[in-house]
């Protein structure tokens, strides 16, 4: 399967914006962050289609999340990923001694993936694990 | 039902004071003048509700009362040597100046949202100032409006219609005609170019697409208003703007000091920087030096980028440089509704706007070492107080593993991915909503919130709950003071 070397920006997105309002654990907020904007020939390039599951790799880790157009395009080479619990597993840290983690302009590369989308609450068991979630046992690690 | 007007919009850093929230009973049933975000925080903040305290006993988190979450959070805050208090943006003035007393009390570390969103932009403005103005100002006298690696239509949906290109100042126009005017010409561009293909006239396939090129110069009229966006995408707000500069990713600080070469009238030997064309600068570097009264407000795309700290200090020096030719000014686009104001009390009190450290028993502020990212990289703290934030949606991965490797106590009104890892939750109010308070603009203009209905019962203030905390915290220290004290006795 073929791989691409993006640049991955994060950012606000109206939808994120709203749908974190309504709550975090709720289906909207996780269909509106758990996407991967790409430019469509760049999409071709890989041979994904529009909802297909993509995965994102760094040298901070890797994600699976859904693949959609950009309509913010032309724009090769980059992929945009909405502030979140996903894109954080992939960004960078490092602060350079000031404070601010690197959450922009994060070298990448992008693969099409049968891998399923995880949760929130997988994110939170499988990546910060250790502890049950609201009450219920935690059952997978 | 009755109707609260000139309600300040929780949200983001516009804090519009504009907003009527229609109440039936205590249940907000409309809200009108609110933009997509502030509309849905009116509309949903009490459906994923945190309704009781709770604390976690073996493994899981389980329904306590109030007194005893309040009870284990001075515990654990007692017992650290190096807690964490952060958050704070999405509260009030008042909650964040008992927050500051908090910290002191148990010499934790205080930061807040900053430190991962405009904290840079403050770490430039203390090298080199900041030539700043009220947002007012702007909607009746800026003439050149420059978006700068910010997305208002997603993030600020309402700043361009209160504050700049859409609003109708005392001496400029607002722009919504010129753009209506584009994209019924764009709209119907679209409809002839389908007709053309599908018709197969080259000849007129070619006059349209011509036409697009030429299109470009009609908005640049000089008695009018003019909106830049400089950003790494086409991002919306793009679309409504007459000039858009696509720069690379982590070049913004090549691009801001060619501005500054170009404003000095120097020439530069190349053809383009950062992914844009010289000619392009030329063009904007004119537009900039030719404006009557100019602004740039720049978003985290500068902040987070490569540069950082480095790529504020250039915009705020060609700022500095453009008022040698005429009044330039700039301004950050702050997230929360009330970072701004976390960052006026923290300074008030403590002299420094975020991180925060206490553990020496004074003050101390060293961004990069006192800041919290950088301390949870490190692995130095030993407990967390989380309040109006939600860290482990926001921070990178390697921050969030050790946020929760020690104790956890989050202060929440709703159920967020940080309450469901926490130790203690305790649930609070809506400030803006269900509690009164103060909040700063990002122009540092104060503004009070409302409170328009009430509060589900068991949930209290942010600023009551953090005074439960304290004077638990000094009960616990004033009985082991007495107990050393009677065995030195």
């Amino acid at each position: 399967m073929d791989t691409l070397k993006v640049s991955l920006l994060t950012g606000r997105t109206v939808n994120q914006g709203k749908w974190k309002e309504l709550g975090k654990l709720s289906r909207e907020y996780m269909e509106s962050v758990a996407v991967c904007e790409m430019d469509p020939q760049d999409m071709r390039r890989v041979g994904l289609r529009e909802g297909r599951n993509v995965k994102v790799t760094t040298r901070f880790g890797s994600v699976v999340v859904k693949a959609v157009k950009s309509k913010r395009g032309p724009h090769p080479g980059k992929v945009f990923i909405p502030y979140g619990p996903w894109s954080n597993i992939v960004v960078d840290p490092e602060t350079d001694g000031t404070g601010m983690p690197s959450l922009k302009g994060v070298e990448a590369t992008v693969e099409p993936t049968e891998e399923p989308v995880m949760s929130l609450e997988k994110i939170l068991m499988r990546c910060y694990g250790g502890r049950s979630l609201g009450g219920e046992e935690r059952t997978d690690a | 039902m009755r109707k609260v007007s000139a309600v300040v919009c929780p949200v983001c850093g516009c804090c519009c004071d504009d907003i009527e929230v229609i109440v039936d009973g205590n249940t907000i049933v409309d809200v009108v003048n609110a933009c997509a975000l502030g509309a849905s925080k009116f509309l949903n903040y009490n459906k994923h509700r945190q309704r009781r305290p709770m604390v976690r006993k073996g493994g899981r988190l389980v329904e306590t009362s109030l007194e005893e979450a309040v009870r284990r959070s001075a515990e654990i805050l007692v017992e650290a040597s190096y807690p964490i208090l952060y958050g704070w943006s999405s509260t009030s003035c008042e909650a964040i100046r008992v927050g500051l007393e908090l910290a002191e009390e148990v010499g934790g570390v205080i930061d807040n949202t900053s430190t991962i969103c405009h904290g840079p932009s403050v770490l430039a403005v203390q090298d080199v100032g900041l030539s700043g103005c009220t947002l007012g100002q702007i909607r009746h006298r800026a003439d050149l409006i420059i978006y700068w690696g910010c997305n208002p239509w997603s993030a600020h949906p309402r700043h361009m219609e209160r504050y700049t290109a859409l609003t109708e100042g005392r001496f400029q126009r607002s722009l919504w005609r010129r753009l209506l005017l584009r994209f019924y010409t764009d709209s119907m561009r679209k409809k002839m170019l389908r007709v053309a293909e599908l018709s197969l006239i080259k000849r007129l396939l070619d006059r349209i697409k011509a036409g697009r090129a030429e299109e470009a110069s009609y908005t640049l009229r000089r008695e009018e208003r003019k909106v830049v966006v400089v950003d790494v995408r086409r991002t919306r707000t793009a679309d409504l703007a007459d000039y858009f500069l696509r720069v690379e990713p982590g070049k913004d600080y090549e691009v801001l000091q060619a501005l500054r070469a170009l404003i000095r009238d120097e020439e530069l030997d190349v053809d383009e920087v950062g992914g844009i064309p010289v000619e392009s600068l030329e063009e904007l570097a004119d537009l900039m030096i030719g404006c009557r009264l100019g602004i740039i407000f720049f978003g985290v795309g500068l902040t987070m980028s490569e540069g950082k700290i480095r790529n504020i200090d250039a915009a705020i020096s060609l700022t500095r440089d453009l008022n040698r030719y005429t009044k330039f000014l700039i301004m950050p686009m702050r997230g929360h509704f009330n970072v701004t104001g976390a960052n006026i009390v923290s300074t008030w009190q403590t002299g420094y706007p975020y991180a925060v450290d206490f553990s020496q028993g004074y003050p101390r502020y060293n961004p990069g070492e006192t800041s919290v990212v950088d301390i949870l990289l490190r692995g130095d703290s030993d407990a967390a107080l989380v309040i109006a934030s939600d860290p482990v949606a926001t921070f990178p991965r390697a921050a969030v593993k050790s946020l929760v490797e020690n104790p956890l106590i989050v202060i929440t009104p709703d159920v967020t991915p940080t309450s469901l890892m926490a130790d203690v939750v305790l649930p609070s109010t809506f400030v803006g909503i269900e509690t009164a308070g103060t909040t700063y603009r990002m122009d540092h203009v104060p503004l009070p919130l409302k409170g328009v209905v009430e509060p589900p019962e068991g949930c209290l203030p942010d600023e009551e709950l953090l005074k439960m905390i304290l004077r638990e915290v000094r009960a616990i220290k004033g009985e082991a003071a007495a107990s050393t004290a009677l065995v030195k006795a």
